[in-house]
This record gives structure tokens, C-alpha cells and sequence, in this order.
């Protein structure tokens, strides 16, 4: 097996089987080998890397640190980093070094994780194929014509191919978790206020939450644990204690009952993909838990309400990119319309000039009431439809995308059918409910995923139901074809060893 | 037909908290540019505003002294514009729904009438950073050391009338959060300043006619010849059958003049929305109470209290209680030489007023304490030392220091109590105009002014009045 859990490297590590720095060595060396096909990292910091793996590996060897001390990691290239470039996939920040640790990240350098490098990403989390990313887009490790799926397709396709054990995401309107179906792979996006926004660029600051991507959901839950909590720094991070999520793993389901949305079931589900999320509900049945059909009748406005109010907030989240403090600035400009228009207009790329067009529109004088106003309220009804099914279910399944992995340049020009990719993911952004999404079978050779949703702060059960599911399965162990490629297996000794032999650049030509 | 003028005020006031209203960094004014800007105030990605709990308090200490509601939940929005000096690209503020809302303001006008003012709303907000033209060359400069200072923008109903009403009003704001501790009132530095809102109509009707907002007015004086410029403006126009714009106006000093700014079509669309970074603000009534329990006594109660305890007429305590600082300091003259409260007042409002409007100084910084003082009017009150030679102990006190009993000592001011001793001036004094004795035992006693003078000059002011008025009076009748 090539790519190695969290859980299954922890236990490498302290059994001194390996070392943080091998870790950390392959994990470059994989990305080296790789990453000229897949573009999944916008930066890689190897000596960062490796000083962070030295300070992980003194730290193991006095006995101390804790399950993530050591693993080798990724960040969304959305996350500020200090002294590191975060871009946000776009132009505007391609030089940006932030001269501060978002919390998330300083976090899990407290909890002795490994930054390897930033991921790509579309850009301002702006997309759903990572195509809008200024940095070309990443490619599927299933299929390289393909997209990842996005805005996190970066970290998806380099936990998918195995670059690395686990990454950052965020999550808008579906960001986590239809990439993790996408790529086959788990994709946790956590209550609104779970974890804290600080340091994370704003996309649309009602919405956006930061999760992981990563390859069970055991693993999924030691990252929440560390990340999630209070942060006086974010005033809407939630001051709640945080549960010890892995250690809350593997009780029962028998008994549960599972609220399966009709409206996720409908004619614009494509038949294999339902069909693989029908065999998986059949699981938990089997664990004994009860399927009952529920309804979500606002469902159908989540897709308009979320491109107002995403786009509403995005337009002013936007406006600090003025090319007068950081970011690009136009040299062209005379004067000061000239530089705003200039260093907008050349540093952003067309989707964020979309959205950022749109959201002035929804909030001008004349049209507040009829778009956002109204868009505010479907937003509360869409909450209200959850929160009534959630008073007769513990738990919402369905599934991630309505389709598999599509090909890369098939939807980029149509925004409409691109939105309506993150049909199932977007009401529970809207309603701020935690929601993941596990690998559960194919599409013609394609991962189809599995999306979970829990009530506010339901992480705990919601992480237990995935893993009791990739207890009893193995979907989320199967390799995309060309997964750890380049890893020199001299670099690591034992039972690490990657056994699968590397299979070369993943199949096919990119177009 | 004649014409009414209507103004109303926004008036905008520094909350005199130490760091800002939704970053840690400090506020303290005259840094170096740029020193007092954290990476909230300058908007870096990714950071995020926490919004600072003294702010709150401030605001509702203010609701509660104008009798305003105090919003249970109120709202920060977003205003949206572009400007250089404005990091974010939008102005944290609050629109629909202010913490504070429907208050009243008693006025008091030189005249003696008054009138009051209805305060619509007061909201909070962040000031924006500073564009610096000057100095470099055709470059603007910013200085981003103010944005994100704390301010709270009180906006009143068209409720004046004349500039002195606006005047008289803005006054009153100005007293009242000083009194309350939330703002400086430095109109220098910009932490109190306003926009006027002035309209002209014909005198008798009820609807209100176009108006223009005058910006950024840092002086009462301003604020008067802005309003007395534009409603002499309006009325011109309107006479000679123009309309009034509605526009923005700018007042320059120099040329005592406003000039047009922006129009209303130029005005930007600020799209106002919710900020989804704040949670709205909760307040309760434990909150309330709490706040009116640290309420500082308001100017009205301690003038009255100023006239029933301490027995000064209303233009002396009107005088001492303008002042938060001023009062204070009459109070510790007053606790320091018990009983001197009348004396005290005349002191203050004469002497001490005199000394600081020459030095140009404020009360704070009087080169004499309370406690000097009240060393100097224990003197008079036990007869130590006359009133008119106190004067010259108080500009000694002044410009040089020190107490009033050692400069007494010193300089020989001891009034002469000493019956015999004033007896030998007497005598002395009498013996030398014969004259003026005879005039007054003829029956013009109108002399005893001369001879009272003349026995003062021979003691070097030092004899005490009353003795000598009683022992002249004797020596001459008998």
C-alpha cells in the first residue's frame, strides 16, 4: 500500500519504524516526481519541510508530541502562512507573503504537523474544477483529463495520488467535499464557527469554513480535533469545548436513523453514482441503522440563494485587492481610478470579476431588497427545512456530486452548469451544518462519493457514521492508478515501505 | 416673506478608548505614520475584526445620558467605497439597525431661552485612515494610524433653527461626552468634528426644502459661519428663482466659503449590508444597569446640586459646572477649606479664569492646585490677609509656587489686627489733616472715605478694613 494513513504513520513514527524526515523527504520526492503532471501544489518549501520534520523527530525521540507530530502535510494555498507565499490561485496575491500564520495553520504546527507545501486552488475559492486557478488547473489523478473538482482540487488530487497523507481545505458552497468525491477520498467541512476563519483569505465570510481532506475519517477527525475550538480572534468562531473526536469513533449505528432527501434523488443524478450511494445506505441498513425518506422542499433554492449571497459578500471581501497596499498593482495607471481599474482588472480572473460583478449588483441601491433581502430569507428556510428533519433523524445522506469526475474544459465556459455541479453540497453551507463526504464505489472507473450531513456541531456522530462505513468497506483504500508515483522506496525502511510499485505518470495524455 | 432656516447635525465623536474599535493596536494620537496600524487596520488578507467591548459601553453610557433607547440587538454593516485611505474598501458602520436610537437634548441659549433636540440615532463606526497631499511632491501619502479609531456618529432630527441653536447644540454634545469620559473633545485633532445639514424655507410652511451637508466642520466657530454662508447662499439662489442641489459642500476657512463637493448623482452607492464577520451586539439590562450605576453626575444635576449645597448663584455654579474638570476642581478647593464655596466660586470664575485665559491654558494644566488656593482663602477667610492683597499672593502662587502662608510670611502681608498699632496709624493720620477732621465733625462724614485711604497707604494695605472703619469712626466722633 502506498499511501499510509495518519493513523498508520503516527504509528510508524512512534514505533521508530520511520522517521518525520523520511516522511517529509518522500513526501517531496513524490511531489517532485508527480506534480509536473497533476499541479496540485502552487509552492513547495522543502527546507521548511525538512527543519519542521528535524524539531517533529527530536520531539518523538523524548517520548513527547501527540498523534500529528511528524505527518507530512499540506495547506490550501488560501491559508496565510508566514514567510510563505499564499496566492489564492489568483494573480492579485502571486507574490503576496503574509507576514502572519493563519490559526488553522499555527495550530497544527502546534500539534507538530509537517507543511510540505500549498496546494492549489481555484482561485479566491472561486469554481467547482479548479480551471479558474491562475495557476492552470490540477488534474485528476484518476483520469488526467479530468478535473479534481474544486475550489480545494489542489489538496484533493495530492491526498488522492498520495503526495501527501492529508490537507487543508475550505468550503463555500461545496469546496471540501465534491473534490473528495471527485478524487476519491474523505472531505470534512465542519459547523459554520467550528474552526476558525483567521488568516483564511474571505471568499464569503457567511459560508466559508475550514476543513481537511484527507484519506479515512479517523484521520479526518485527530485533524479537527486539533484545529477546531474558540478563537478570540474571529468573532464568529463558536466558544464551545471541542469533543476528542477519534477518541468517540466506532460506536454503534444500529438504531440510527438516516434522513435520505427525495430531492437528492432526482432525474439529474447520474444512475451509476446513485446507484453506488444506494448500495452504501444499504450498509448502515445492514449496521442496523433505519432509512427514512425525508424532504427538503427549499432545496431547489439553495443554488440561486447561494450565487447572491456568496457573490454579495465576495464583492466586498474583494475590495481590499486595490493594488495600493499588497497584491498586484497595475504600472500602467495615471491616476487613481486608473490604478483600481487597471490592477483589477488585470489581477483577478474572469470568474471572480463574475462574482464580484454580480454581488454589486445584488447589493446596489434599487435591488438590496429584491435580491439579497430575498436571498436571506430562502436562506432561512432552507435552515428551517433542515432543522425540522434533523428533529426526526440523526443524520443526512445522499450523494456529494451528481455526477463523477467531469473532463477538464467541459463546463468551464457554461457557469450555469458548473454551479449546479454543487447542487448537493451548497443548502448545507447555507444552513452552516457540518458535512462530509466519503469514497463509496464508481462511475465507469471513477470515485463517486458518499456526502454525510450532521445537526450544528455534530461532528462527533457525523465522523463515527463515516468510519463505521470504512470499517466495513474498503473504497477509501483504493488507489487511483497513478497514485505515489516516484516514491524511492530506499527512503524508507520497515513496514513503511511503499509496497504497490510506482506505476509511472498517471495514464493518458493531457490534452 | 421671510425664511426659516432648519438644521440638523452629525456630529461625529473619537470614543477615547485605548486601542481601536476592532483591532488591538493603540490610538493614541500624533504617532509616527503608519506605527499605530495593525494588520486588521490595514486589511491584510484573511484577518478579521473583534470588536472591542469599551465601545459599547461608551456608546450606551452616552443613550442613557440623552435619554435614549438602548437597542437590544443592534447590527454592523458594511458601507462600501473606494478610497486609498480606506484599507478594507468599505467602512465598518452601523445602518439599519444602531445601538443607540430616539434621545433628547435640553439647549440653553445665551438669551436665556431654550429649546430642545431631538437625537434620532447614534451608531457606531470606524474612521478611516489619512490621506496626506502635501509635502510630497505630486504624491498622496496615507497614514493609516487613525483607521480603525473608534467613533460614534450622533445624528440629530432637523430640530435648529439658527446657527446659534446648532452652535449652542454642538456645545452641549461637546460637554456632555466630556462629562461622560467617552471623548476628548480635541477639535484640533479631529476627535470631535460635523457634518451640517442646512435647508432653507419660507417661514410658515411645514415641508422642508432641499438641503446641502456641509463636511467636516472642527470648530463651533466653523460651524457658525458654515451655516450663516450657506443660508445666505440658499436664500440667494432661491430669491432669484434657482434650486437648491443636493449635494455635499465643503467649508473653506480661509475664503469663509463652502463650495460644492459632490453632487447627489455623483454620491456613491455604499451597498450597505450586514458584516458577516461581527455577531450582532446583544445588550441586556444587567448590562444597562450596570452602565447607569457608573454614570458620572450630568451637568444640569451638578449645577443645581452646586446651588443647593453650596449656595452659589446659578451664573457662578453655570460657570464652574461647564467643565467636568472645571467642577472638580471647584470641589476640591471647596473640600480643602470648608465653608469656602462662595469665595472659592468668585476665585475661580475671576482670578483663576483670568490667569489660565492669559496663559492659554486649560484648567488641567493650571500652575496652581486646588490645594494652593485653598491655602490663599483660608487666609482671607480667618482674616490673615485682605482680599486685595490676596491678589498679589495668587500671582505670586501663580508664577512662582510655593504656599500662600509662607509668601504671606515672607513678603510681610499679615494684616494688622493689632488695635493699638492701627490706633498709632490713626492718630498719625489724623494729626496730619486737621482739615479733613474738621470737615467731618462740621457734618460732611463723606471725608471718612479719604481718611480711610490715606490710613490703608500709611499701613501698606495691611491694616484690617473693618477694624480701622470702626476705630477711626470712634476717635473721630469722640
Amino acid at each position: 500500500m502506498s499511501r499510509r494513513t495518519i493513523t498508520e504513520l503516527a504509528r510508524a513514527l512512534r514505533a521508530r519504524e520511520v522517521s518525520s524526515r523520511e516522511l517529509a523527504a518522500v513526501a517531496l520526492a513524490r511531489i517532485e516526481a508527480a506534480d509536473g503532471e497533476l499541479n496540485s501544489f502552487i509552492s513547495v518549501e522543502p527546507a521548511m519541510a525538512l527543519a519542521a520534520a528535524d524539531r517533529a523527530d527530536q520531539q518523538l525521540a523524548r517520548g513527547e508530541g501527540g498523534p500529528l507530530t511528524g505527518i507530512p502535510f499540506a495547506h490550501k494555498d488560501i491559508f496565510c502562512t508566514a514567510g510563505v507565499k499564499t496566492t489564492c490561485g489568483s494573480k492579485m496575491l502571486a507574490g503576496f507573503i503574509p507576514p502572519y500564520d493563519a490559526t488553522v495553520v499555527s495550530r497544527l504546527a502546534e500539534a507538530g504537523i509537517v507543511m510540505v507545501g500549498k496546494t492549489n486552488m481555484d482561485e479566491f475559492a472561486m469554481g467547482s474544477s479548479n480551471e479558474t486557478s491562475f495557476f492552470g488547473p490540477v488534474r485528476n489523478p484518476w483520469d488526467p483529463h479530468r478535473s479534481p473538482g474544486g475550489s480545494s482540487g489542489g489538496s484533493a488530487a495530492a491526498v488522492a495520488a498520495g503526495l501527501v497523507p492529508a490537507a487543508t481545505g475550505t468550503d463555500t458552497g461545496g469546496s471540501i467535499r465534491q473534490p473528495a468525491a471527485l478524487t476519491g477520498i474523505t472531505g470534512l467541512k465542519p459547523t459554520y464557527g467550528r474552526v476558525s476563519r483567521y488568516g483564511m483569505v474571505a471568499f464569503a465570510s457567511s459560508l466559508d469554513q475550514a476543513g481537511v481532506l484527507t484519506l479515512s475519517a479517523e484521520d479526518a477527525a485527530l485533524l479537527l480535533g486539533a484545529m477546531a475550538g474558540f478563537d478570540p480572534r474571529d468573532s464568529t468562531s463558536a466558544d464551545l469545548p471541542v469533543p476528542d473526536y477519534a477518541a468517540q469513533l466506532g460506536s454503534a449505528v444500529a438504531g440510527k436513523r438516516i434522513g435520505l432527501p427525495k430531492e437528492f434523488f432526482d432525474a439529474g443524478l447520474e444512475p451509476a453514482s446513485a446507484t453506488a450511494v444506494r448500495e452504501a445506505l444499504r450498509i448502515y441498513e445492514r449496521l442496523g441503522a433505519k432509512l427514512v425518506e425525508i424532504s427538503l422542499p427549499s432545496l431547489a433554492l439553495s443554488v440561486p440563494t447561494y450565487y447572491i449571497v456568496a457573490p454579495a459578500e465576495c464583492s466586498s471581501n474583494l475590495s481590499r485587492f486595490d493594488g495600493v497596499r499588497f497584491g498586484y498593482r497595475h504600472e500602467g495607471a495615471q491616476t487613481l481610478e486608473e490604478l483600481y481599474k487597471k490592477s483589477r482588472g488585470h489581477g483577478f480572473g474572469a470568474e471572480v470579476k463574475r462574482r464580484i460583478l454580480t454581488g454589486t449588483y445584488v447589493l446596489s441601491a434599487g435591488y438590496y431588497d429584491a435580491y439579497y433581502l430575498k436571498a436571506q430569507k430562502a436562506r432561512q428556510l432552507i435552515a428551517d427545512d433542515f432543522r425540522r428533519c434533523f428533529a426526526d433523524v440523526d443524520i443526512i445522506a445522499g450523494p456529494t456530486a451528481p455526477t463523477p469526475a467531469f473532463r477538464l474544459g467541459e463546463k468551464v465556459d457554461d457557469p450555469v452548469q458548473m454551479y449546479l455541479n454543487d447542487i448537493y453540497t451548497i443548502a448545507v453551507n447555507l444552513a452552516g451544518l457540518p458535512g462530509l463526504s466519503i469514497p463509496c464505489g464508481f462511475s465507469a472507473g471513477l470515485p463517486v462519493g458518499l456526502q454525510l450531513i450532521g445537526p450544528h456541531f455534530g461532528e462527533g456522530p457525523l465522523l463515527n457514521f463515516a468510519h463505521v462505513y470504512q470499517r466495513e468497506t474498503d473504497w477509501h483504500t483504493r488507489l487511483p492508478p497513478g497514485a505515489a508515483v516516484g516514491a524511492p522506496s530506499g527512503a524508507i525502511n520497515g513496514g513503511i515501505a511503499p509496497e504497490g510499485a510506482p506505476t509511472g505518470a498517471p495514464t493518458g495524455k493531457p490534452r | 416673506m421671510s425664511w426659516e432656516t432648519v438644521i440638523g447635525l452629525e456630529i461625529h465623536a473619537q470614543l477615547a478608548t485605548r486601542s481601536k474599535i476592532f483591532s488591538g493596536a493603540a490610538t493614541a494620537y500624533g504617532a509616527e505614520p503608519n506605527t499605530q496600524a495593525c494588520l486588521v487596520d490595514l486589511g491584510y488578507p484573511g484577518v478579521l475584526p473583534v470588536l472591542n467591548a469599551e465601545v459599547v459601553r461608551m456608546a450606551v453610557k452616552f443613550g442613557l445620558a440623552i435619554g435614549a433607547s438602548i437597542a437590544p440587538r443592534s447590527i454592523f454593516a458594511r458601507k462600501n467605497y473606494f478610497y486609498p485611505d480606506l484599507p478594507k474598501g468599505y467602512q465598518i458602520s452601523q445602518y439599519e439597525l444602531p445601538i443607540v436610537h430616539d434621545g433628547r437634548l435640553g439647549i440653553e441659549l445665551e438669551d436665556g431661552s431654550s429649546t430642545s433636540v431631538h437625537i434620532i440615532r447614534a451608531h457606531l463606526e470606524e474612521d478611516a485612515g489619512k490621506s496626506l497631499h502635501e509635502n510630497f511632491a505630486g504624491l498622496t501619502a496615507i497614514d493609516l494610524n487613525r483607521a480603525g479609531t473608534p467613533l460614534i456618529e450622533i445624528v440629530s432630527a432637523p430640530d435648529m433653527r439658527s446657527a446659534r441653536e446648532a452652535v449652542a447644540y454642538m456645545k452641549k454634545i461637546h460637554q456632555l461626552v466630556r462629562y461622560l469620559g467617552i471623548c476628548d473633545g480635541n477639535m484640533q485633532e479631529g476627535s470631535f468634528r460635523c457634518d451640517a445639514n442646512v435647508s432653507v424655507r419660507r417661514t410658515g410652511t411645514d415641508q422642508l426644502g432641499t438641503r446641502t451637508e456641509t463636511k467636516n466642520l472642527n470648530s463651533f466657530r466653523f460651524l457658525e459661519r458654515a451655516i450663516h454662508y450657506e443660508v445666505e447662499r440658499q436664500i440667494e439662489v432661491l430669491e432669484s428663482g434657482g434650486k437648491i442641489i443636493q449635494e455635499t459642500r465643503l467649508y473653506d476657512p480661509d475664503r469663509d466659503e463652502t463650495r460644492s463637493m459632490r453632487s447627489k448623482e455623483e454620491a456613491n452607492d455604499y451597498r450597505y449590508f450586514p458584516d458577516p464577520d461581527l455577531l450582532p451586539v446583544l445588550i441586556g439590562a444587567d448590562f444597562i444597569a450596570q452602565v447607569q450605576a457608573e454614570m458620572p453626575e450630568l451637568p444640569e444635576a451638578k449645577r443645581a446640586r452646586f446651588v443647593a449645597e453650596h449656595g452659589l448663584g446659578t451664573a457662578d455654579a453655570a460657570l464652574l459646572a461647564a467643565s467636568i474638570e472645571l467642577a472638580a476642581w471647584f470641589e476640591a478647593v471647596v473640600m480643602a477649606a470648608p465653608g469656602s464655596a462662595k469665595l472659592a466660586a468668585n476665585w475661580i470664575n475671576g482670578e483663576l479664569m483670568a490667569a489660565l485665559n492669559r496663559d492659554g491654558l486649560a484648567i488641567e494644566a493650571s500652575r496652581i492646585s486646588p490645594a494652593q488656593l485653598a491655602g490663599l482663602l483660608r487666609r482671607i477667610m480667618d482674616d490673615t490677609i485682605s482680599g486685595k492683597l490676596a491678589k498679589q499672593v495668587f500671582e505670586l502662587l501663580w508664577s512662582e509656587g510655593g504656599d500662600a502662608d509662607t509668601i504671606i510670611d515672607k513678603q510681610g502681608l499679615r494684616q494688622i489686627t493689632d488695635s493699638g498699632a492701627i490706633e498709632a496709624v490713626i492718630d498719625k493720620v489724623l494729626a496730619a489733616n486737621p482739615g479733613q477732621v474738621a470737615e467731618y465733625r462740621a457734618g460732611k462724614t463723606k471725608v471718612i472715605g479719604f481718611l480711610v485711604g490715606q490710613i490703608m497707604k500709611a499701613s501698606a494695605g495691611k491694616a484690617n478694613p473693618a477694624q480701622v472703619n470702626e476705630l477711626l469712626k470712634r476717635k473721630l466722633q469722640g
